[in-house]
């Protein structure tokens, strides 16, 4: 599939772009390419207030299109709110949107007026055009252009079905945040999580994905039974998520492409925390007998669970390092919660948490430098460490935030906030620096997240 | 809102004497649930029938319910001497069977509460077991933070939280 859209996307590449071999050759060969824009998260200031302008998108013929009612110039226009809301609502740069912008035509797309987008102080220009194809896919190029230097600094190009017209838009916002801020991309991604509506007593928790822009909402289950702690499979084929249908807490694993789902221990014991491995091979779940939760590990195709704990306390949890080679875990052996490392068959459990109050719900990061978690001091906050336990630091100050979750670039954290008295329950967001807080928009409460990784 | 501010005044009434642990802070009786069965049912004025979950709560008054400390699971005077009365019961019906259904307060993570709940659950069982009602009889769930009976986000609603309920399973 991959293969296939890079094989076309070098094919339309080279056919498309009616100008781009009339551009005179850059002045310097491959200039600035890769200084003072690649820094961390960490040093924001370099590349924060970087402004980008982002016209719609232009369409070499007007066509209808089953992904937009008016057609494939409204769909341009959309593809580039799209984009523009991407870089804005994670703070990354300063990006200016379509409706506040000029509309390249289409021969401009790779021949932009650069004196134009000057005049408008943009330093950065996102253009790109759609096309409808006779089999009805659309094909997006996106293109960005250093102003300054009057210059491509990268291109891209997807074909996808009509369904499917936002990813192309993610893919071009990944393409324009990897190059500019040197940091891996995101936006092509998902969100299972835990839809919450009614009172606090009488919570109805459902089942729930989105894109991770908040688009292409779904409820998979009804309501019937609680449904908590969902965790997408590394290819996003299935959900593991704890159940509490027929009367028991247990793990089902839904299949997405089927609507199916299946259990994963046939244990009427408490059974919860489902944790897939990186190369989705594995599930990890804990269970509790006879008052005792440990540690298991079962092949996601059935099979025998080994055991990988076997404290006398509640081992809750775990999450692989992104080598699948270590653990990261929560238990209370030591008296209260605190976070501890193994190997991945169990062997050489240590603690790591050494700085007072609980720590819980430890998550790897993908990048692998760092573990986000709930520390608990009466409040419960989102805290990230170095997985040999060092360097705590708070990314927020609330009344209860709990559960962290990763972007699949190891720079966002996604958590729960349950508001004192009503225990309303929200998803946020906050980047490592920890200042670039905010709600992501759902249709109704939410709980538990879990990112998936960018989508092949 | 005016539940709660009963429970408060029960609950600050019960400080006065009670001991140092948790106020149980007695929780106003069950807003009777329209179990009041249509027509076709008993005659109200017999009540539930014996070895039914009504008949058990009616008779319990309050004691099919078991409280707990933060963080806790131990099972204290109280707790006893309220096992002992379900025990009791259980011995009486010996052909109903019971579930024991653990419960923690919100301040804390999600899935770690399912795992404490799990052991206040069994803890309550264990006791029960002790008594000499037969494991096979008895069954646990934990519903960790999930199922809160009071709603206040303070230390009396979180004391009502933290909780053990028997219940018979008809």
């Amino acid at each position: 599939m991959t293969f296939r859209l890079a094989a076309m996307l070098t094919f339309l590449l080279a056919a498309a772009p009616l100008a781009a071999q009339q551009q005179p050759p850059p002045p310097s060969p491959v200039p600035a390419e890769d200084q003072g824009l690649s820094v961390t998260v960490t040093d924001e200031n370099a590349w924060q207030d970087l402004q980008v302008a982002i016209p719609a998108f232009a369409t070499d013929r007007e066509q209808a299109t089953p992904a937009n009612s008016q057609g494939t110039t409204a769909l341009g226009l959309e593809l580039a709110r799209v984009i523009y809301n991407d870089l804005k609502n994670n703070a990354l740069f300063k990006p200016t949107g379509p409706d506040a912008l000029p509309k390249p035509g289409y021969s401009e797309i790779t021949a932009p007026n650069f004196g134009t987008w000057r005049g408008r102080s943009a330093e950065d220009l996102v253009q790109g055009y759609v096309r409808a194809g006779a089999d009805g896919r659309l094909t997006v190029g996106c293109y960005l252009y250093d102003v300054a230097l009057g210059q491509e600094l990268t291109r891209g190009g997807w074909v996808v079905q009509p369904a499917e017209w936002r990813r192309a838009a993610h893919k071009c916002a990944d393409l324009v945040y990897s190059r500019l801020s040197g940091e891996s991309p995101f936006f092509d991604s998902k969100i299972a999580y835990i839809a919450e509506t009614g009172p606090k007593d009488h919570r109805v928790k459902r089942l729930a994905i989105m894109d991770s822009d908040g688009a292409n909402h779904r409820f998979i289950t009804n309501g019937q039974a609680t449904a908590l702690t969902p965790r997408y499979s590394p290819d996003y084929s299935k959900i593991a998520y704890v159940s509490f249908l027929n009367g028991y807490s247990r793990i089902y694993v839904y299949d997405i492409g089927s609507g199916t789902q299946k259990l994963i221990t046939q244990s009427t014991n408490t059974t919860f925390a489902p944790r897939w491995s990186p190369d989705g091979r594995t599930i990890l779940y804990s269970m509790a007998t006879g008052g005792n939760t440990d540690i298991y590990a079962v092949p996601a195709t059935g099979g025998q669970p080994r055991r990988l704990t076997d404290s006398p306390g509640i081992d809750v949890g775990g999450s692989f390092s992104p080598d699948g080679r270590k653990i990261v875990f929560e238990s209370d052996r030591s008296g209260n919660q605190q976070i501890y490392v193994m190997n991945a068959d169990g062997s050489n459990q240590r603690r790591i948490s050494f700085f007072g109050g609980r720590a819980a719900t430890p998550e790897w990061s993908p990048r692998g430098d760092l573990i986000a978690f709930t520390h608990i001091v009466g409040d419960l906050r989102i805290a990230v460490m170095t997985p040999s336990g060092g360097g705590l630091r708070y990314l927020t100050n609330d009344w209860q935030d709990e559960a962290p979750t990763w972007s699949p670039n190891g720079r966002i954290v996604q958590f729960f906030r349950t508001a004192k008295g009503s225990g309303q329950a929200s998803i946020w967001q906050v980047d490592l620096t920890g200042k670039n807080l905010r709600r992501l928009p759902t249709p109704v409460g939410a709980s538990d997240p879990a990112w998936g990784p960018v989508l092949p | 809102m005016n539940r709660l501010a009963i429970t408060l005044v029960a609950a600050s009434a019960l400080a006065l004497t009670a001991c140092s642990k948790k106020p149980p802070a007695q929780l106003p009786p069950a807003p009777q649930e329209n179990t009041v069965p249509p027509e076709s049912g008993p005659p109200p004025s017999t009540g539930p029938a014996p070895g039914t979950e009504e008949h058990f709560k009616s008779v319990m008054n309050g004691r099919d319910v078991i409280y707990f400390d933060t963080d806790k699971y131990d099972i204290d005077s109280d707790d006893a001497a309220a096992l002992r009365q379900q025990a009791q019961y259980l011995l009486q019906y010996p052909n109903i069977r019971a579930t024991v259904e653990g419960h923690c307060d919100e301040r804390g993570t999600r899935e770690y509460n399912l795992a404490l709940g799990e052991r206040r659950a069994n803890a309550a069982k264990n006791y029960l077991v002790s008594l000499g009602v037969p494991a096979a009889r008895l069954t646990t769930i934990s519903y960790g933070k999930e199922r809160p009976v009071a709603l206040g986000s303070n230390e009396q609603a979180w004391a009502q939280n933290r909780r053990a309920v028997t219940v018979v399973l008809q």
